[in-house]
């Protein structure tokens, strides 16, 4: 018995996969922006004299980045709740899917900041910027730049990833597309839609990115 | 019902770590002979076997290797087939796998000069002689370090089949969890067993970066 493709249940229940996009790109931006403010954090750490924390940063991105993604969400949604405070499913999605991304700008940015000549430093010191200035101005802007593609395509994957916290119940895409498939049992037509909306996602995203980059780094044609 | 002894706990989460490491092999072969092909499909002369090539990677990269897995688990229901999680799990790893390292050859490939084919052209080898001899050794060398590294990315990858019900590390931590309520020392395991396979394999990738990209 060949197999009729029915393709009406997405229409049916478009809100509901509209709701779940909008939680998923909540927690991918959520989750970028306060990512990039641990990367930057955790970059200077990396890059800074003091050996201690040199080594927190280091640990911390080498152990993000050794274990699977699955494991620190559970380990977070009910190892760290069974401790103390009480995460809720959405909380410590966002906390698991920042935490991950965090690790992964540290190594990105790290390698943009040390791309950054030291003479340029001392230039703007001895031009009489004070140090914060010199930080954000010469080293951090330029730097920024320089890894853009390598930065975006991360957050592309940041996005890909928020997918698995629909394994703590948190009611993003892909969590609507499960819940979907239990009630209606359309598995191929509702995954297959999920998968094209990825995309769909995924290539908005690689457009977006490349117009700001244009309007955020127009300096960089004078480096 | 018993309690179990943290001795207990790791011995049976070492014990799972077998089909994470067995599914991690599977997939790591089968994902690169089918990654070889879509590499000499991308680079071939051939304009339409290209673009199928490229199109097939742009697709597995842009969506979620969970979805890989649930398409490949129930979706895959649609042929009229019983498929297990373990097979679905396979397929699902092997087209993320080729897919990545179809790319990751492809840069290699692209990395080596256009000298050496024209000079490999003009010693008047066949097109396979070109790429079997001249070009593709050469790129072997560029492309081991991100091949090794990418073998950490599977085995991470390979915690996902637990969400079809395949029970491997992650799964079995979760099973675990469910039995005896001490989910901060289960996955904290968990993550250092994951640590422990994926940890070593960084460095080493490192390290061949190092040595073989001069």
């Amino acid at each position: 018995m060949a197999y009729r493709f029915q393709f009406q249940v997405i229409w049916d229940n478009w809100p509901l996969l509209a709701e779940g996009v909008w939680l998923t790109i909540q927690l991918s931006a959520l989750a970028t922006l306060m990512g990039l403010a641990v990367g930057i954090l955790g970059a200077l750490c990396r890059t800074s004299g003091n050996r201690l924390l040199r080594a927190i940063a280091t640990a911390y991105v080498e152990a993000i980045r050794n274990t699977p993604f699955l494991v620190q969400l559970l380990f977070i949604f009910f190892g760290i709740s069974s401790l103390g405070p009480r995460l809720g499913s959405e909380q410590a999605a966002l906390l698991a899917l920042t935490v991950n991304f965090g690790a992964y700008a540290v190594e990105i940015i790290r390698a943009g900041i040390q791309a950054i000549d030291k003479s340029q430093i001392e230039a703007g010191l001895s031009l009489g910027f004070k140090p914060l200035q010199v930080f954000r101005h010469i080293v951090l802007k330029p730097a920024i730049a320089s890894i853009y593609p390598a930065l975006t395509s991360q957050m592309v994957l940041l996005m890909l990833l928020s997918s698995i916290v629909s394994q703590i119940s948190a009611e993003e895409l892909t969590f609507v597309g499960n819940f979907l498939r239990s009630r209606t049992f359309r598995d191929f037509e509702i995954y297959f839609a999920i998968a094209l909306i990825y995309i769909g996602l995924a290539l908005s995203f690689k457009l977006l990115a490349h117009l700001l980059h244009k309007r955020l780094f127009r300096f960089t044609q004078y480096l | 019902m018993r309690d179990f002894t943290n001795l207990e706990i790791l011995f049976a989460l070492l014990w799972a770590t077998r089909w994470t490491l067995l599914l991690s092999a599977i997939a790591f072969t089968c994902g690169g002979l089918v990654g070889f092909l879509l590499l000499l499909m991308r680079i071939s002369p051939f304009q339409p076997v290209k673009y199928i090539s490229w199109f097939y990677s742009e697709i597995i990269q842009g969506t979620p290797l969970l979805i890989q897995f649930l398409l490949a688990f129930f979706g895959l229901s649609i042929l009229g087939i019983e498929i297990s999680p373990w097979s679905s799990a396979v397929i699902a790893l092997t087209t993320f796998t080729s897919a990545f390292l179809g790319d990751i050859w492809r840069g290699s490939v692209e990395a080596i000069p256009k000298g050496q084919w024209e000079a490999a052209k003009a010693l008047s080898l066949p097109y396979f002689q070109q790429l079997g001899l001249v070009i593709l050794p050469q790129a072997l060398r560029l492309a081991i370090a991100p091949t090794v590294g990418f073998l950490a990315q599977v085995i991470k990858g390979t915690s996902l089949a637990s969400a079809i019900g395949f029970v491997e590390l992650a799964r079995s931590a979760t099973n675990i969890t469910n039995v005896t309520f001490e989910p901060f020392f289960v996955y904290l395991v968990t993550a250092i067993i994951y640590f422990g396979l994926c940890f070593p394999i960084s460095v080493l990738s490192r390290k061949l970066e190092k040595t073989l990209a001069h």
